[in-house]
């Protein structure tokens, strides 16, 4: 069998785009593999990630809620516990859910899946991959949300048609900490370093006006975690549980703005490091 | 315009350098393969042939040297490199939350090519790689060699020009081995180019029509696996096998039969033309080997000749 190759075949015509060498532009590959893969997936995991912060709620809102009552709403209005926990909760699960997913479910799946080797000797850019992990981790947080939400509706903690925007205000937070998560997790090289993770959100989980109010703390302290981006997720959905929107608002969005533009940066700076060795 | 360009280079490499901190895994290789060859690199674990691979793949930053695949630098242009490029990694790493058929499919997705062209070809590549009936079962249940040749079939889903195969019998049995090589010679006949690293020399002589010999990240030799054997072999080589304390003492007294002769710790082996009659010497001078056997000479006796050592520790 004897064989022709055209000239022109084995000579490639180079593309000059922004980022080329990095992206072609097929996200969506990403996104439809990760969707075909749920189809496997544990459900146990998926379910408890709905069900974690409905347990806190129940817990904290209707068991502490019976011995604390009310207490003061963002508008200064008097509010059931329950009401008072439940948008800091849903920010809770919105950072956490984006913060596993762009950080050990990425470190998982470089480092012993190779999932992404696969990817990456295909057309595929690492930006691509980037976009399409953070898109499947936003689909979920936004599942997990619209759930989380319809819990709070049947708990009657829901007064207001604006409760509605607690769904996209969780995704955009939840965006802000899976774009700076993926460029974080490019410094990490072991386990153990990834457990500093945990130990950054914890105490931000607890202190960030998460069960109780910011004016408890000295000022000092209230500096530090009025720095910290839980506490604008958890303040901006609390806003939106009662519909009460202040120049605050538009503070905590734009700082969510911010994050997801640094972040982004962060991220499609440290590509290489995180995904080409 | 048709033209036969078996000159023209699709991969050129020039001074390829990749250092880990101090430690130079691939030191100055410069090579070129012109379009529907198949190359090989040969070198023992350790040699940095899949680093250079994964630099061919535009996956793995260079620290100094150019690459030339196609016309494209791969770290410029990967995207448009690797969609053109198969490869096989030397750890399969098939996607394991997707069933047989979804790996083909999914794969070729992330090559943007449209579900009308996937779903026939993706049958195509199950019978090519005889994993029809398989279509449907999870991968983590597929043997070893299974798995191999379904990596090998989703490495075509693109219609590559060129081939990367790193290791790509490594662990299959001699029957699987076969019959992958059978799959390679197809594809190389359809005017794919093929690069192929391994650490088997039957392999490397079966499916190389030209390789380069590497060690410690350099190359020592370059040629077609009959002119290596020739330059730094003799035609035959006469292995004798007097018992492990015994080889080296013989070694001694074995002096000026053949060539050249090659003391290793269990057999001593005696380079010639003419292995029969070397026979005849030792047996001649009163030497009784516990087996003695003559053979063809093969690229394991040019690695051993270039390096002192064994391919395979
Ligand atoms: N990421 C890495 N960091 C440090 N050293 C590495 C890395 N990858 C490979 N090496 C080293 O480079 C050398 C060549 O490795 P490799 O290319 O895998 O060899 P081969 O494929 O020929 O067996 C080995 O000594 C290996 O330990
Ligand atoms: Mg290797």
């Amino acid at each position: 069998m004897s064989t022709t190759i055209r000239q022109q075949d084995l000579q490639l015509q180079g593309q000059n785009r922004l980022l080329g060498s990095l992206y072609s532009r097929n996200a969506r590959a990403v996104i439809g593999r990760g969707l075909l893969a749920t189809k496997s997936s544990n459900w146990l995991v998926m379910v408890s990630g709905f069900v974690e912060p409905v347990l806190y709620l129940v817990a904290m809102g209707i068991g502490l809620g019976a011995l604390v009552g009310q207490v003061e709403g963002p508008g200064g209005q008097p509010i059931q516990y329950a009401a008072y926990i439940a948008p800091a909760l849903l920010a809770v699960s919105a950072m956490n859910g984006a913060v596993y997913d762009s950080t050990w479910n990425v470190f998982f799946k470089m480092n012993f899946a190779k999932l992404y080797e696969g990817m990456l000797y295909t057309s595929l850019g690492p930006l691509d991959v980037a976009l399409g992990e953070i898109f499947l981790a936003l689909l979920r947080g936004a599942m997990y949300a619209t759930g989380f939400t319809a819990v709070m509706g049947m708990m009657g903690l829901i007064t207001t048609p604006w409760a509605l925007l607690l769904i996209p205000a969780s995704v955009l937070i939840a965006f802000g900490f899976a774009s700076f998560g993926m460029g974080i997790t490019s410094f990490m090289k072991t386990f153990q370093q990834m457990d500093w993770i945990n130990f950054v959100m914890l105490p931000m989980f607890l202190f960030s006006a998460t069960f109780y109010p910011l004016s408890v703390y000295p000022t000092a302290v209230q500096w530090i975690i009025q720095a910290l981006p839980l506490w604008h997720g958890v303040e901006l959905l609390r806003q939106i549980s009662v519909g009460v929107f202040t120049a605050a608002t538009a503070v905590h969005v734009l700082y969510f703005v911010v994050m997801i533009v640094l972040g982004m940066l962060l991220t499609t700076g440290r590509l290489r490091t995180l995904f080409l060795k | 315009m048709h033209t036969n360009v078996s000159t023209k280079s699709v991969i050129s490499a020039r001074n390829l350098t990749k250092a880990y901190g101090e430690f130079k895994a691939v030191d100055d290789i410069s090579f070129e393969v012109p379009a529907g060859e198949s190359f090989g690199l040969l070198g023992p674990n350790g040699a940095g042939k899949s680093t250079a691979m994964r630099m061919i793949g535009g996956v793995s930053g260079r620290t100094l040297g150019e690459l030339d695949i196609m016309g494209l630098d791969p770290e410029q242009h990967g995207p448009e490199v690797r969609a053109h490029l198969g490869v096989v990694p030397q750890q399969d790493n098939l996607d394991e939350d997707l069933k047989v058929r979804d790996n083909l499919i999914v794969y070729g997705r992330y090559f943007g090519l449209p579900l009308s062209y996937l779903r026939p070809k993706a049958d195509e590549l199950l019978e090519f790689a005889q994993l029809s009936d398989r279509a449907g079962a999870k991968v983590d249940a597929l043997s070893g060699g299974m798995k191999r040749r379904l990596t090998i079939a989703r490495s075509l889903i693109n219609d590559p020009k060129i081939l990367l195969l790193d290791e790509p019998t490594t662990g299959l049995d001699p029957q699987a081995r076969h019959t992958l090589w059978d799959r390679l010679f197809r594809l190389k006949e359809a005017g794919v180019t093929l690069i192929l690293t391994t650490h088997y020399m039957d392999e490397a002589e079966q499916l190389c029509d030209r390789l380069i010999v590497v060690d410690s990240g350099s190359i020592m030799a370059e040629g077609s696996p009959s002119s290596l054997i020739k330059q730094y072999s003799t035609r035959e080589v006469l292995e004798l096998r007097f018992g492990a304390e015994r080889n080296a003492a013989m070694a001694g007294r074995l002096e000026g039969v053949g060539e050249r002769l090659e003391a290793l710790p269990d057999r001593v082996l005696i380079y010639t033309n003419d292995g029969e009659s070397a026979l005849e010497e030792v047996t001649g001078a009163g030497l009784h080997p516990i087996t003695s056997l003559v053979r063809r000479a093969s690229l394991e006796d040019v690695f051993l000749r270039l390096t002192g050592r064994s391919l395979i520790e």
